[in-house]
Order: structure tokens, then C-alpha cells, then sequence
């Protein structure tokens, strides 16, 4: 088995807000974050892949088709975006890095053929990473 | 869904590798440079990884300000502009970054609940990093 890691850069915007929480509720456990004017963000993404190494090819994953996947499933969708109100999966959950990584993996996993998905990392900022394994 | 969540936080400290088990000469040999009675200092990089399940009424593993807090006040207070050697838990153990990191964990796993502890991971320099992630059961 050999793990392959590709990285991407994505910009964003993003506001955490809980409907059903009060507004003092919203500003005490979101603070500044709560800003319904939203703030942004330079994520870095990684997406490690893993599987065989294919005999004929040399590769675990053909890397060209790994960056088309992850550029029409999540940076077409992501990036320049103000996440809140243009992608579908935050019109219903907050997008903190935690569920953007669990959105990233959602949007890749179905995706991906000849090498299975091993860990989402974002980078909110250098000092802020969340991974997702696909755990339940 | 169970996810992981890794901050990064800075600190600067002075220490000095010397084993009271050791000879001068045996200190010399084994810690070099880092044997210099004077001491000298490192910017530490800490990386505290803490997982658990993604809370559906936050989306958060658990709230950075509450681990940001603890980390000020338990850790960053601590050892931040301060000479390692003279703190208790270095008295009698040398304080390398293996020793510091089993410390920190210790600090965390003991008083930080809102999250599980993962792992605890310092670079020393940008050339060296340890970790340490508890005991093997």
C-alpha cells in the first residue's frame, strides 16, 4: 500500500451561525466568527489517496485525474465563494473546518476509482488543521 | 462523524541537557553543544491533536477558544520565556523535547475534557520534531 498526498489551494468566505441558537447563544460560542457579514479564509487543501501500485504505470493514482476530480468536485464548488450561501451542503450546516473537511471527503469518495480516498486535511490557516478519515 | 482537529502554538524557552546520572565527561559526550552550563533557547512549535465526534449544533470537534484558553493558561504561561531546567518537572528529569512533550501531554490529558487527546507533536527546530500520543496500551 503507498499513500499519495495532493495539495490544492482554495479562498473563501464563512460565518458560523446556528439558527436555533439564541444571538447571545450565536456570539458566545462563536465569537468573532459569528459576524453574519462573514470573513475568509486561504485554505489549503490535502487529499491523501492510497492502493497498489499499479505494475504497468508505476502510479497509485493517475495524478492528473486526481487534480481534475479535485478541481470540478471541490474547488469549482469552493473556491471565491462565500460558503454559506452558495454551496449546497452549508445552506443546512455550519462550515467550520470540521464539516468542510467531511463535505470535501463526501464530494471526493464516490469519485475516485482506481485508489480509495485515505484522509481529508484542511488548513483553515497554518496554525488550524482539521483531517477526516471517513469515520462515522 | 469523527474528526481531528491539530493547533499550532508557539513558545520560546532556554534549557540546558545535562543528566545528573552522568559523569561531566559521559554529559559532555552524550548532549554536546547542549551541555553548555549557560544553556540556550529553542521557539518551540507545539501541535496538540485532539479528535471527537463533529458536535451537529456547532460542526466543531470543540470550540478552538476553550483549547486556546487552556492552552494559555496551562501550557503558554508555563513555559513560555522561562529556563525549562528550573521548573519542578525538570528537576530531576533532563529537559529534552522528548521529556517536554510527554509534560505537555500529561498537562492536557489531565485537565483538558471537552475534547479527546490525540497527540502531542513539538518541533524543537524546523530539522527536528517529536511526538508523543501516550503510553502503548
Amino acid at each position: 500500500m503507498v499513500y499519495l498526498t495532493r495539495k490544492a489551494e482554495f479562498s473563501a468566505s464563512h460565518y458560523y451561525h446556528n439558527p436555533s441558537f439564541t444571538p447571545e447563544e450565536n456570539a458566545r460560542v462563536f465569537g468573532k466568527c459569528n459576524n453574519p457579514n462573514g470573513h475568509g479564509h486561504n485554505y489549503t487543501l490535502e487529499v491523501t489517496v492510497k492502493g497498489a501500485v499499479d505494475p504497468r504505470s508505476g502510479f497509485v493514482v493517475d495524478l492528473k485525474q486526481l487534480k481534475e476530480i479535485m478541481s470540478r468536485e471541490v474547488l469549482d464548488a469552493l473556491d471565491h465563494r462565500f460558503l454559506n450561501k452558495e454551496v449546497p451542503e452549508f445552506l443546512t450546516r455550519i462550515p467550520t473546518t470540521e464539516n468542510i473537511a467531511i463535505a470535501i471527503w463526501q464530494r471526493l469518495a464516490p469519485k475516485l476509482k482506481s485508489a480509495q480516498l485515505h484522509r481529508v486535511r484542511v488548513y483553515e490557516t497554518p496554525d488550524l488543521f482539521v483531517d477526516f478519515y471517513g469515520e462515522a | 462523524m469523527k474528526a481531528y482537529l491539530t493547533r499550532r502554538y508557539m513558545f520560546s524557552a532556554s534549557h540546558r541537557l545535562h543528566s545528573e546520572q552522568l559523569s561531566a565527561e559521559e554529559n559532555n559526550i552524550t548532549y554536546g553543544k547542549c551541555n553548555n552550563p549557560y544553556g540556550h533557547g529553542h521557539n518551540y512549535s507545539l501541535e496538540l491533536t485532539v479528535s471527537g465526534p463533529v458536535d451537529e449544533q456547532t460542526g466543531m470537534v470543540c470550540n478552538l477558544a476553550d483549547l486556546d484558553g487552556f492552552v494559555r493558561e496551562q501550557i503558554l504561561e508555563r513555559y513560555d520565556h522561562q529556563n525549562l531546567n528550573l521548573l519542578p518537572e525538570f528537576a530531576h528529569e533532563v529537559p529534552t523535547t522528548e521529556n517536554l512533550c510527554i509534560s505537555i501531554y500529561d498537562i492536557v490529558k489531565r485537565g483538558f475534557r471537552a475534547a479527546h487527546l490525540e497527540r502531542v507533536r513539538i518541533e524543537e527546530t524546523m530539522m527536528n520534531a517529536f511526538e508523543y500520543a501516550g503510553q502503548e496500551t
